[in-house]
């Protein structure tokens, strides 16, 4: 049997973040996860902002981690080539009431540790963004808080953890946690696995996996965020992220620029029952426009370009669960993990491996540990010469293969064959930008692919657009069945 | 730095008619340059007929009216470049492009012709809601993994969007042993031609249900359900109209948007209408010297006029290089006025037109009984009895140099005067 010294339940971003912050010491740890990607459940549907840290009530985990968490963003992004950009946030008010409210939050700013607060009135807000509503009289401005490629940073985490020698394995439900007296035993569908110490970070099923081995303490309620995204030729129609004050009614909708450049609306707030409900909604996309529109009067909703719903995994209590079970010595609860939890991200994988290191009596440090990830090459960013210079060495970054975003095969290739590396084609869109621009993958599809299948040698009938299930082809025209694929044809025609 | 006295960006029927039709006319060097790796543009995978009947005066499939060009094209000695995208055009015809065999290539044109063709509307530009389940193709991408790639992308089929190639894959599917439930089109006409209508939806008992939409995807992982119903004038979906099919694809025919990214990089005027670049009675462009042709100018449907106007593309970038277009001079605005939606070419400078030219356009709603009237002023140039209009037909009007040589003013309207009440 495969023995570990850590398990961790979960490749969303703090599972990873956890991963990576592991690999920095000599411990053999195991990322698992059901889906057949990293980042696929929250990580890779919300915001991506990364808040200044006025929000949460002072005390908390939440106010503690999200200030600590903010700070290390430049560091980390640097280190493993993630899209973040301190771009700062407004929340609005447009009434006194407002006003009032963001007194409040800037007093437990200050309280928090939040830098660089301020209230600004209506002209300065003005001033910072000339297509916000005329009605606005004043605003909260956070310059710490920025945006970053949430999935980005779970994948450069995986990659960069894996590269350090942690194992990732995907496609991989643990269906069974067993306590002995080694640690546990962790079946994973057919499989079994041994390890000392488990950390749950399982997301949406954080209760379920807690349950396994403990009483039940806490329940995860699935909570539903609709989001539109617009083209990037109107990715500066707002320059910070610009939230609503919010009220007894709510948070409001907010509007900002995303890490890769597009203009995004959302979220809404629903509860749902079922920890798999990503689906969008009429009413939820209606709401957005018309509380996106209290905010900027002309808003570009021609240049939309698409919509999704993620799920956060809420729990009354309203504060992060980071905890070592009282009942099962070495288990670790990192659960309820709702906003602000990019932002807290990689402080809270400094708590948790310190947690871990407490209870394991200290781990020696990896010496070899590299914190930097395997640069990667953005064709398009190159100058003519370095272009030449790149298409003579491998001629696969002369083949564009996604027209509008730009991406060369030899760029999705790379993305393909890295750890943690891409195997459906929305795992290409989220490494590589292929099929995220206009045209969402219409003509770069079956090229894409056609270079799975090739660098996977799977059949390109088996490959998926994003989970297992999620089939693309339902097999051979009949021509193609009787005489064999159109370029074999054409092969055979020229042998004769 | 090669030159070239003339680089086509489109080795579609655009670009192709427009090379060969330049090099008749005189022009020497001529570079075509085509982003996939086969020369014939979407034509290659529309294996269907009714091609030709204009130009050829018979019936061809896409991939042969392509190959009529492609020979003619290697017959002329014409050189090309496939697998190659071009990167950018300066407005002072510089034209870089990359593909495997040069690496990063820069040439410079005396004239370039714009045919990159268009591309279709997704779902998210209209914004369905429902899950992102996979299962959900545009048309032709469908197309292209049907007749192409030799594979099906499902068996139990609706289709949302009455274009023509909303259509044609309707019966495509069809033949391939699936069962598509219905087409379902927002407006209370369809988009497509119909001989379209006819040969592929009712030859097959396909419902085209006018007037639905569909509200709602259904499934986590594949589609499993789709739902529509019916919309009200404004379009919005009247509640107790719901149904729903169970099925497992969604294909989309729900518009076409010419492909522009290079030409606003190049800083050409574009049409907010068409979504294509402003263009003369030559079809150039608001920069001299740069020409363009077929879909990426406006959408049409019949691919025997995208040769058409390619050729006169083709001709006049031809007719620039040697110097014979005249530049500067008298110039006439055609102003699309009641029920015309746009009017291409957008200006005409009468001293280029040699005996004739074809005004392209669209109307905006179904008419009948209507009159296209050409008008300077309130003085008629031209007046055609139309028995049906539709939006989904262009429809064009031929002015001759002598009735161009009438017009005193700058600019003429191009109306529609209705005699009976609109459908």
């Amino acid at each position: 049997m495969r023995m570990y010294d850590v398990a961790i339940i979960g490749a969303g971003v703090i599972g990873t973040a956890i991963a990576r912050e592991l690999s920095k010491y000599n411990v053999k740890v195991i990322v698992l996860d059901k889906e057949n990607d990293v980042a696929n459940g929250t990580t890779k549907a919300n915001s991506g902002i990364v808040h200044a840290g006025y929000d949460a009530k002072s005390g908390t985990l939440k106010a503690r981690l999200n200030v600590a968490g903010n700070a290390m963003y430049e560091d980390l992004c640097k280190a493993l080539e993630v899209p973040f950009k301190r771009i700062g946030s407004l929340v609005v008010a447009f009434d006194e009431e407002d006003m009032a409210t963001l007194q409040e939050l800037y007093q437990q700013g200050l309280d928090n540790g939040v830098p660089n607060l301020q209230l600004l009135g209506r002209d300065e807000v003005k001033e910072m963004e000339p297509n916000l509503s005329d009605e606005i009289i004043g605003a909260l401005y956070a310059p710490s808080a920025g945006i970053v490629g949430p999935w980005e940073l779970a994948i450069a985490l995986a990659e960069n953890a894996a590269d350090n020698g942690v194992e990732i394995r995907l496609n991989a439900a643990v269906t069974q946690i067993e306590a002995n007296e080694q640690g546990f035993l962790v079946t994973v569908d057919e499989d079994t696995l041994q390890a000392k110490y488990i950390i749950n970070c399982a997301g949406l099923y954080g209760d379920k996996i807690n349950n396994m081995v403990n009483t039940p303490s806490f329940e995860i309620v699935p909570n539903r965020g609709e989001y539109n995204l617009f083209d990037k030729g109107v990715g500066d129609y707002v320059n910070h992220v610009v939230f609503q004050t919010p009220t007894k009614h709510g948070k409001g909708v907010l509007v900002l620029p995303t890490a890769h450049g597009n203009l995004m609306i959302g979220p809404t707030a629903e509860p749902v029952d079922e920890p798999e409900a990503v689906e969008t909604t009429e009413v939820g996309l209606k709401f957005l426009r018309e509380k996106a529109k209290r905010v900027v009067p002309k808003f570009p909703f021609q240049a939309v370009i698409t919509s999704f719903a993620g799920l956060r995994a809420k729990v009354k209590t309203n504060d992060f669960i980071i905890e070592a079970s009282a009942e099962t010595k070495g288990f670790i609860n990192v659960a309820a993990i709702d906003s602000p939890g990019l932002s807290a991200a990689p402080a809270i994988a400094e708590m948790v491996v310190g947690m871990l290191k407490d209870i394991a009596g200290g781990f020696a440090v990896n010496s070899s540990f590299k914190p930097n990830r395997r640069p990667s090459i953005h064709f398009m960013a190159l100058s003519p010469e370095e272009k030449a210079a790149l298409i003579a060495k491998d001629p696969r970054y002369g083949r564009v293969i996604c027209r509008c975003e730009g991406i060369t095969e030899g760029e999705i290739v790379d993305i393909i064959n890295r750890k943690a590396g891409a195997t459906s084609l929305d795992a290409v869109k989220r490494r590589a930008r292929a099929g995220a621009g206009r045209c969402q993958g219409g003509f770069c599809g079956p090229r894409v692919m056609e270079i799975l299948a090739r660098e996977l040698k799977v059949d390109i009938t088996s490959v998926v657009k994003d989970r297992k299930a999620s089939y693309i082809l339902t097999g051979a025209t009949k021509s193609n069945d009787e005489y064999g694929l159109p370029s074999q044809q054409v092969a055979d025609s020229q042998d004769i | 730095m090669k030159s070239y006295e003339i680089v086509v960006i489109g080795g579609g029927p655009a670009g192709l008619a427009a090379a060969i039709e330049a090099k008749s006319n005189g022009a020497k060097d001529i570079l075509v340059v085509e982003r996939d790796r086969e020369l014939g543009g979407i034509l290659q995978q529309c294996i269907h007929n009714g091609f030709g009947l204009h130009v050829f005066k018979e019936e061809l499939t896409g991939p042969e009216y392509a190959e009529r060009f492609i020979e003619g094209l290697k017959q002329q000695g014409i050189e090309y470049k496939l697998d190659t995208m071009v990167l950018d055009i300066t407005d002072h015809k510089q034209v870089s492009m990359i593909n495997p065999e040069d690496g990063f290539l820069q040439v410079q044109a005396k004239a370039v012709v714009l045919a990159m063709g268009c591309r279709e509307r997704t779902r998210g530009a209209i914004n369905i809601p429902g899950s992102r389940a996979s299962g959900i193709f545009t048309a032709g991408t469908a197309q292209r993994f049907v007749n192409m790639e030799g594979y099906m992308v499902g068996k139990d089929v609706v289709i949302l969007g009455s274009g023509d190639i909303g259509l044609i894959m309707a019966r495509r599917m069809t033949l391939e042993g699936a069962k598509v439930h219905a087409v379902v089109e927002l407006l209370p006409f369809s988009g497509g031609l119909t001989r379209n209508i006819v040969q592929c939806l009712e030859d097959f008992n396909i419902p085209l249900l006018l007037s639905h939409t569909v509200t709602n995807i259904v499934g986590k992982d594949r589609v499993k359900e789709i739902q529509i119903a019916e919309v009200d004038e404004n379009r919005r979906p009247i509640p107790g109209t719901e149904r729903s099919f169970k099925c497992d694809t969604l294909l989309l025919s729900v518009g076409l948007i010419p492909e522009n990214e290079l030409s606003k990089s190049a800083g050409i005027r574009l049409d907010g209408i068409t979504g294509g670049p402003v263009v003369n009675e030559s079809m150039e462009t608001s920069i001299e010297g740069i020409f363009a042709c077929g879909n990426v100018v406006h959408v049409h449907d019949l691919v025997d006029w995208v040769t058409e106007e390619s050729r006169r593309a083709g001709k006049n970038a031809a007719r620039y290089v040697q110097n014979q277009l005249v530049q500067g001079v008298k110039t006439i605005t055609t102003k699309p006025g009641q029920g015309v939606r746009y009017v291409v070419p957008h200006y005409i400078r009468p001293e280029n037109i040699e005996d004739k030219l074809n005004l392209m356009m669209r109307v905006d709603n179904v008419y009948h009984g209507a009159r296209l009237v050409i008008k300077e002023d309130d003085r008629v140039i031209k007046s055609i009895k139309k028995a049906h209009l539709a939006p989904g037909e262009m429809e064009s009007i031929k002015l001759t140099k002598q009735e161009l040589e009438t017009i005193a003013g700058k600019e003429i309207t191009i109306a529609l005067e209705i005699e009976e009440a609109k459908e």
